[in-house]
């Protein structure tokens, strides 16, 4: 089966620094992937490249068999891959629904239809009940399940989620936990960022595991934990 | 399209709509004279406001040069007529895309190149000085000499050629600030209008969820300077001349601005609200000094500066959404 996502020899120097280093991994389609390293590992700056907000030095970027690389942000978005933001970005003046409505108009020009589509998600979401509410006003959970609700409204194939469970209270992360599962098994591609490993172990199929910006190891999450170099690097004395 | 026009209008809002538009058709019969000129000029501020909200109150591009679309509405309406006796509508027709060409040449240079915020403004500040400074030394419109209509007593009023009356203008312009508030309605609750309110929460949100926004700033900007050459033409016709150093002053631009500003930028009532506040005081404090024999030039400014002061400390969403609260017609059109 030929990947969803492929990333190859992708780099970002920052100046002297070397975000980045030449890291390839492919996504199945109807995975869920975790990208996990420790701060500064380059898991940002990895996923903003494939999301479009910076373009890298070198590598390439492959989407269901379409270069993106070096594509704008909105391009990308429009191709079928939506994101999350590690720091909340909703509109905060607008309402719940609003925001969720701007997403699903991307692909639909009638503003009811797209507001009905909107409506389900919030239900999907567990934000129905707020959509009337400004943005602004909700709780960081909240704030984090209406990322994934815009983001959804996009209709992408592939969700890039940075950090949606920091923050989050165990029960808060089990739920949301759930949310993307039932999202995944419906057939969406699921790429994400975690530093609770808690998410990780339930969630992904596949993790890859970046120190330094290099990736010094990839298999199931079982596999990961157990490999001495990211012990070492990243899980710590905690994990063994 | 009627129906559409009303989609998400409370009841008490259709009223009190109906009651305002009301008492604006049966104004010219109540008032006198210089009551209808003080509504032209409330009318027109509440119209060249409602245009400049576009730009920023929905899509949040801050403009300090609106007089650059007014001056070239203005202008080319008035050269057309008085060089070829073209008559103003049809000059509009030639003045929109002028103001949206030139609205295009500065968004494109702006979004292009990342020029955001401050330094937008300030961009904007600096197009409407070429202009001002352009104008005043370009011959053929006379550069500082000013342009002037021909003037003389109009027996019927000639509303193809806007020669007529006080009322006639007062018509025009209450028209005009009645569609353009419909087409400002229509627009914010259109999918153009969605993704301007995305921009101007926030961009990279709005990129990220797959929005073009160059491709829709670049639009609100070409709607705002359109929509705003029609209040120059008007100018142009109303007072009968231009002057470079007036009208394409930062102080025109800055007096665009005010209405909106307290009425509340991104409403529609705002604008309008705005103005009505703004120009009626300012004429009844003039009035009132002329009563009492106090001439003190420069009054005017600085109570637009004081009700600025006063809305931004007390009201900084502007006067009409807590007004809106206690009319009971929801949010405030926001």
């Amino acid at each position: 089966m030929t990947a969803l996502l492929t990333v190859d020899g992708l780099s970002k120097r920052f100046r002297g620094l070397l975000a980045v280093d030449r890291v390839s991994f492919a996504v199945p389609p109807g995975a869920i992937f975790a990208v996990i390293g420790p701060n500064g590992a380059g898991k940002t700056t990895l996923f903003n490249m494939i999301a479009g907000a910076m373009a890298p030095n070198a590598g390439s970027i492959t989407f269901a068999g379409e270069a993106v690389h070096g594509l704008p942000a909105d391009a990308v978005c429009r191709r079928g891959i939506a994101r999350t933001f590690q720091i909340v970005r909703p509109f905060p003046g607008l309402s719940v629904e609003d925001n969720v409505t701007i997403g699903a108009l991307l692909h639909r020009h009638d503003v009811g239809e797209a507001r009905a589509r909107a409506q389900a998600l919030l239900q999907r979401l567990d934000l129905f009940d707020k959509r009337e509410r400004i943005a602004s006003t909700l709780t960081l959970p909240d704030r984090k399940r209406l990322e994934v609700a815009r983001a959804l409204a996009t209709e992408p194939q592939l969700l890039l989620l940075d950090e949606v469970m920091a923050g989050l209270r165990p029960t808060e992360t089990d739920r949301m936990v759930a949310i993307l599962k039932a999202l995944n098994s419906d057939g969406l591609t699921i790429l994400l960022i975690e530093h609770v490993m808690r998410a990780v172990m339930a969630l992904a199929s596949r993790v890859l595991v970046l120190d330094h910006g290099v990736a010094i190891a990839e298999g199931t999450p079982e596999e990961v934990v157990r490999d001495p170099a990211v012990v070492q690097s990243y899980l710590g004395a905690e994990a063994v | 399209m009627i129906a559409r026009l009303f989609a998400g209008v409370s009841p008490r809002a259709a009223i009190l709509l109906a009651v305002l538009l009301a008492a604006f058709l049966a104004a010219p019969w109540i008032v006198n004279d210089y009551l209808l000129t003080v509504l032209i000029i409330i009318l027109y501020f509440a119209y060249a406001g409602q245009a400049w909200n576009i730009m920023m109150g929905f899509a949040g591009q801050l403009s300090l040069g609106h007089a650059i679309y007014l001056g070239l509405g203005g202008y080319v309406a008035a050269m057309l007529f008085t060089q070829f006796g073209i008559a103003p509508w049809l000059g509009l027709v030639a003045a929109i895309p002028v103001a949206a060409a030139c609205g295009a040449i500065i968004g494109f240079l702006a979004f292009r190149f990342g020029v955001t915020g401050v330094y937008f403004a300030i961009l904007t500040i600096a197009f409407a000085e070429f202009a001002r400074i352009g104008f005043d030394n370009w011959g053929y419109v006379n550069a500082s000499s000013g342009l002037f209509l021909p003037v003389k007593q109009y027996v019927h009023n000639d509303l193809w050629r806007l020669r007529g009356s006080p009322a006639m203008f007062y018509y025009v312009i209450l028209a005009a600030t009645a569609l353009v508030f419909a087409l400002c309605h229509f627009l914010l609750r259109s999918r153009v209008g969605y993704f301007w309110l995305a921009i101007r929460e926030d961009e990279l949100a709005a990129r990220a969820a797959g929005i073009n926004t160059f491709r829709y700033k670049m639009i609100a900007v070409m709607v705002s300077a359109s929509v705003t050459s029609f209040a120059g033409v008007f100018y142009a016709f109303f007072y009968n001349n231009l002057f470079p150093e007036q009208v394409f002053s930062i102080s025109r631009s800055i007096e665009i601005i005010l209405g909106p500003i307290i009425g509340g930028i991104g409403t529609l009532f705002g604008p309008i609200l705005g103005a009505f506040v703004l120009t009626g005081l300012a004429e009844a404090l003039r009035s009132a000094m002329t009563a009492f024999g106090v001439d003190l030039p420069g009054a005017t400014q600085v109570f637009y500066g004081l009700c600025l002061l006063v809305v931004i400390v007390a009201l900084p969403d502007g006067v009409w959404p807590p007004l809106a609260r206690r009319l009971g017609v929801g949010k405030g059109g926001k």
